[in-house]
Order: structure tokens, then sequence, then C-alpha cells
């Protein structure tokens, strides 16, 4: 299948056609007419977005998200590639559990899914899960995580740090000491003394990260430290980068954007986990990542089913759904606030996530002969967030009303297009919706 | 006070003045021969209790039917607190049922909001404690009960010094009586081992103090909180005795109160370690008038929640 995207704009302000073909960009000047053409009129064309942080539920809750409606959610979200985390049922810690989300990501089709590993068998935190037998499947893993939890144990830390060298992989943390945390149901603070919630303090982060880093510098291992919460944190990583340690940090779309204080009303779509902090969080996260202490923004994307949130806070489940909205999100905290500009971002949610995770097909420069793997916004446009026009199964948008920046028009997979005027394109009827 | 009262936020300090004078009313006629009022006849009034509170259902029950309400007393407890759907199936089960008022006492935070904003149910919601969160109806009748012992405070509690003793962290009591005292403008002292101190505490309108001997001279009120020895067992402090000693009303402490101090407490009381027998049953100690005016109380907020005539001249019936 060829294509030719017509009047797309560059990050340099050219506006130019992009010629499609193989799977690659062919070729990228003016007055080309091959294949198919899709109209750009002016938008933005970037590198498909990466998420290194994606919870898409398969196997085991098909009620909450399947492979297939995730991706659909991703590709309309601008992303080419997504992380399926390991907390699944069961859980993703065999070579069989992994080759089978790789498989279903594949038959999809909409976006690539490389799966996540667990670092322990079960996510139990007491042994590890064989890390190799993953890395060397059809799946290829590199990352590796109990993210849900904490590997907690300093020893066995230690040991999944130093083992994953073997195959260049990294560990991703989810920081929580458990002791700390116990029953805790929203960040501890002023809002939590007054909601009488039991409190989910910042230090319960920011002591495993300290932890962490220090391990990562003495194995001289990799570590990837997942949704960084806290001032404390960032100021943790930035330290940890200026002695050298090979660390890179991530942050969500909903950390950047909200606060404890919208927990007030005990409704529970805004229960997450790590809790939505402070104010002076949010601008240190912020702060962060503009001077790119934090490497990547996550989404984090949580789905869970309305019953899970149609209920008391202390009842509910943790998380929020965020692929659809990341992009507008990012942009809504970090470009409308001047704080970064569009390369930026395109390093944070493409280049550098792609990098980390070594995807080599993703976060490639839009030129001739990179893999096309593509995303053209409208970065004019405004949209209302619909909980009901979500492409996930799942409607735990904490987002839901509110006006957002930036629309996703087109996504190109591999040289297909995926989404075309912000719809997905149904494979079955070859190529447009 | 909109239509349900979930929180001490929802009322202003006069609306909160207003249902100490109804209370007041209501006493006058409690104290006659006539006790009951026709006020709510043909409106139902739902207990909804998730937790066991014998005390706190039957005052709200004994409210009810002196009002003349018909009263169905629903115990979830054991069926479904651990999933979060009962909340809302026991609510629209209400709901079809056609109550008028939910009474709520539930083991979550936030619960009785979720209830009344959730939309499962056009009722009146009135919070009967909700997991560490509040308990509003116990602060309007300890702020009764310190009114009719200091009758001098009759719009406001300005000059008036309350010292809350115990386990401020997970007290709803206390955080309920936090807001309602120092909106009618009292002066309150927490007291309490800073392991029960919650993180955040700054910001709340009080004073703070670690040092129980120092804190109760010269106050007018002493607010001892119930603590639950399983507090111990999570390391909030070393022994019951340990705590005793920092915290409890022992017999020393009750004799250095002002002779016009009197002493509360929520109850259920845990006699030799909060609060010693001395003290319990001590002159000053108005722990069975705060459990008569409980039902007062829970009348006056009832009756201005679903709404009756004036109060005056309906004693006739």
């Amino acid at each position: 299948m060829k294509y030719t995207i017509k009047n797309a704009r560059m990050l340099d302000g050219a506006v130019v056609d992009i010629e499609i073909a193989n799977g690659v960009i062919a070729n990228i000047g003016n007055g080309i007419n091959s294949g198919e053409i899709i109209d750009a009129a002016s938008n933005l064309v970037i590198p498909g977005l990466v998420d290194l942080h994606t919870h898409l539920r398969e196997p085991g809750r098909e009620d909450s998200e399947t492979v297939e409606t995730g991706s659909a959610a991703a590709a309309k979200g601008g992303f080419t590639a997504i992380s399926a985390m390991a907390n699944t049922f069961p859980v993703a810690d065999t070579a069989g559990v992994v080759e089978q989300v790789f498989r279903l990501g594949q038959e999809a089709g909409l976006c690539d899914v490389f799966p996540i590993g667990a670092v322990t068998s079960g996510l139990e935190g007491k042994k590890l899960a064989e890390l190799g037998a993953m890395a060397n499947s059809k799946a290829q893993v590199r990352i590796f995580s109990d993210d849900g939890k904490c590997v907690s144990d300093p020893l066995l830390m230690r040991r999944a740090l130093e083992y994953v060298k073997t195959f260049n992989g990294i560990i991703a943390q989810h920081a929580q000491e458990p002791a700390l945390t116990v029953g805790s149901q929203m960040n501890e603070g002023i809002v939590s003394s007054k909601l009488g919630l039991t409190g989910w303090p910042a230090v319960a982060e920011e002591a495993i990260i300290a932890r962490d880093i220090l391990l990562a510098e003495h194995v001289g291992s990799r570590l990837h430290i997942c949704h960084l919460t806290t001032a404390g944190g960032v100021d943790l990583v930035r330290f940890a980068k200026s002695r050298g340690i090979s660390v890179t940090a991530e942050v969500t779309p909903h950390h950047l954007l909200l606060t404890d204080e919208l927990v007030a009303n005990y409704d529970p779509v805004f229960k997450v986990n790590p809790p939505l902090r402070t104010e002076n969080d949010v601008i240190a996260l912020r702060k962060g990542l503009a001077d790119g202490t934090i490497d990547i923004v996550g989404t984090d994307h949580a789905p869970h089913p309305t019953e899970d949130k149609d209920c008391e806070w202390q009842s509910a489940a943790f998380g929020m759904v965020g692929l659809e909205t990341a992009l507008s999100v990012v942009v809504k905290a970090m470009i409308e606030t001047n704080l970064m500009n569009w390369e930026d971002l395109v390093d944070r949610m493409s280049i550098a996530p792609a990098r980390i995770a070594g995807y080599s097909k993703h976060g490639q420069n839009v030129a001739k002969g990179s893999p096309a793997n593509l995303t053209i916004i409208d970065t004019a446009a405004t949209w209302i967030v619909d909980r009901n026009r979500l492409a996930s199964k799942s409607k735990n948008t904490p987002f839901a009303g509110m006006t957002m920046p930036t629309q996703v028009r087109h996504t190109f997979l591999n040289g297909q297009l995926v989404l075309k005027d912000s719809q997905i394109v149904q494979k079955s009827n070859g190529g447009s919706n | 006070m909109d239509k349900h009262l979930l929180s001490i936020n929802d009322l202003s300090a006069s609306e909160a003045i207003q249902i100490l004078n109804t209370a007041s009313e209501l006493s006058k006629i409690s104290d006659g021969p006539m006790k009951k009022l026709p006020t709510l006849r043909g409106r139902t009034v739902v207990n909804l209790f998730f937790e066991d509170s014998t005390r706190t259902r039957i005052s709200f029950e004994s409210a009810a039917k002196r009002l003349s309400a018909d009263v169905i007393n629903f115990s979830a407890k054991g069926s479904s607190v651990s999933k979060g759907e009962s909340l809302k199936d026991t609510a629209q089960t209400l709901q079809a049922m056609g109550a008028d008022a939910v009474v709520i006492r539930h083991g979550a935070s936030g619960a009785a909001q979720r209830l009344a904003d959730s939309g499962w149910i056009s009722a009146c919601v009135i919070n009967a404690g909700d997991g560490t969160h509040e308990h509003p109806t116990q602060a309007l009748l300890d702020a009764y009960t310190i009114r009719s012992k200091f009758p001098d405070l009759t719009e406001n509690f300005n000059g008036l010094k309350v010292a809350i003793v115990g386990d401020i962290l997970h007290s709803r009591v206390a955080r309920s009586n936090v807001l309602l005292l120092t909106k009618l403008g009292a002066k309150v002292t927490l007291v309490a081992p800073p392991t029960l101190i919650p993180v955040g505490i700054s910001n709340w309108p009080v004073e703070v103090s670690y040092d129980l001997d120092q804190a109760i001279k010269n106050v007018d009120v002493v607010m001892m909180l119930r603590v639950q020895s399983e507090r111990m067992a999570a390391s909030f402090f070393p022994s019951e005795r340990e705590y005793s000693r920092g915290y409890g009303l022992d017999l020393a402490r009750l004799n250095s109160l002002n002779s016009s101090t009197i002493v509360m407490h929520p109850g259920p009381m845990n006699r030799g370690l909060e609060i010693s027998a001395e003290s319990a049953d001590s002159h000053k100690s108005v722990v069975l008038a705060q459990v008569a005016n409980g039902v007062l109380i829970r009348m006056a907020v009832l009756y201005q929640l679903l709404g009756g005539a004036a109060l005056t001249g309906e004693v006739s019936a």
C-alpha cells in the first residue's frame, strides 16, 4: 500500500508531501501524488507516539480492555507503539504469556504492542520470573516491571538489575514502599487530613527511588522509574543523573495536570496509584520534564469497568484511562504553559521512550528512509472529552467534560493508515472507514 | 444545610445555632407528658448501618419515632462492605421503597457523600459517621451539651476553650467537632501523641499539644476520644499503660481542672484507658447528658431536613 501525505507541516515549519511505500518514508518533497492521497491540510506530522506504560488487561480482564480495544485507543491517541504491563491474569511472567500478548497486538494491527515482563513470578516479589526466556521469546522483552506492585525486597531488586544486563534489559520500578502505604487511599497531606482518607506519603515513593538509584549505581545497571509523582522524587533523579547513574524516569499526563484537591468530593474517578499530589509537586514534575530530568511521558493507561468506580472511594479501583487524552494533556500542561516546545514534546513522547526501550522502528525523525510510524495532529483544534466516545473499553477518564487542545487526525503504523480523520480504519474494507 | 447533612461544612454558624435552638424547643416537649410530635407522620426514615453502632442507631430511631416517622432499620453489615456495588444496590433498593431520609453509617470515608452525589437515590442523606471522616450529629449534640452547661453561650462560643484528647487521626468525632466548635468561635486544642495527629494538621484552625497536663490548664471542656487497642498493635503507641499515663484522664488530672470545667466522651468509653472510672463517673462528666441530647439533636436535624411547619403550637396533636 502506497500513500502520499499532502501538505504536511514538519517541526521546522516546512510544508511538504511525504510518500510512504513498503513501510518506510520513500520520499519527502513537493508535488508528490502516488498511491492513496491523505491531505494533511498543513497539520503537523510527527513520529508516532510511544508509551512505555500501558495496561491492556488481556489476558484475564477482557471486561475492562482487550489488546484490540487498547490498540484502537492508542491509534486514536497518536501512538504507534505501546508497552503492555505484566499485571494480567495470568501474570505475564513466562514466555508463553508475553508471546500471546505480542501476537494479539500483531493481529489487532492498530499499534505495535510490546509486552513488558514481570520481574518476579506472579508479581509476588519472592523470586525472579524467567527473564531470559521472555527476552529470548518472539516478544523479545526488554522491559521488566512488577508495576502495580513495588519490587520492595532490596536484594531481589539488586539481582534483577544485575541479571537483565545480559540482554541489555531494564527494570521499571513502581516505587512504593509497601510498609509505608498499607491501606493508602490518597496523597498524605492537608487534603487527606480533612477527608479522613488514609495517606500515601511522598516519602514512600522517594525512599524506594533513593534506594534503587544507589543499587543501580552499585551494580552498573539500567533503572527506569515509573510514574514519578513527587517534587522530592524529581530531585533524587536529578541527583542520580548528575552522578552519571543510568536512570530514566517517567511522568504520567494526569500527574502533570491534576492535584489531590480533586479528591474532595470522593469521586473515585480521581483515585489512582500513585495518587494525585499537590500543586507544588505538579510544578516540580513539569519543570523536571521540561529540563529533561524526567525523560518521558508514560500514560499508565489503566482501564477499569464501571462497577469498579461506581462505589464508595475506599472500595474503588485505582487507575485512569489515558491513551486518548495523553497528547492533549501534555500540550495543555507543557506547551500552553510555554515550558516546552513541540520538539521537546516529540522527544519526551516518542524519541526518548523508543530509545529507552529499544523500539528501533519507532521514535525516528520524519525523514526519508525512516519507518513510516507517524501521526498527524491538528494543533489548532480543540475537543471536549466525552467518556462515551472513547475507543477504550473502559470509561474511567478524569478529564471528562474538559476542553482539550490538539486533535489527532491520522496515524500510520508501519506504512499502513490505521487512523483516518480521527476514526479507526477498519481492515476488512481495505483502508477506508 | 440544603438537602443533606454530610459534613459540618454543610452548615453555616447560624444554621448550626438554629439546630441547637430547635433542639432546645424540642426538649421542652420531651419534658412534657406528650413526647411524640406528628410532624413526620407518613414519612419514612431508613437507618442504613454498614457498621455496628447500637447507640447511634437507637438514637436516630428514637428521634424519628418521636417525630412520628416510619422507621426501617437496615443493617447491611457483613453483606457488603468489601464490594462497592452493594452501596449502590442498597441505595437503589431504598429508593424503590420510597425512603424520605437515609441515615447512613459506613466504614468508608466519603460514603455518605457518594450516596448523596451519585444520583442513586433522591432521599435526604444524613451522615451518621463515615469512616474516619465526620460524624456531624455527634458534634451538634456535643455543642448542644456544652451550651446547656455554659448558659452564657447563646449565639456563639466565643471565648470557650476546648481540649480534644486522643486518637485525632482516626476520629470522625474530632473532625466534626473541630469544624463546628471553631465555626462557632471556640478555641480548640488537640492533644495526642504525634503518631495520632494527622500530617497536614497545620492547616486546621487549632492548636496542637503533646502535653495533656499543660493543655488542660484553664480549659472549659475536656473531650476525651475513644482509643482502640488495635492502634497499639500498629505501633501508634507502645502500650496501653504508656498511653494511659500520658493521655488518660485520671483522678489527678480530673482534680486539676477548673471547677466549672466539664468532661465529655462520645462513648463507648474504655474505662482505665483514656478515662478513669473516677473521671467518667464524676460530677464533671456530662456523658449521659450527651446521650440524651443526641436524640434531641437528631430530632432537630430530621425536622429541619424533612421540613415541618413552625414548631410552636404543634404540641397539641
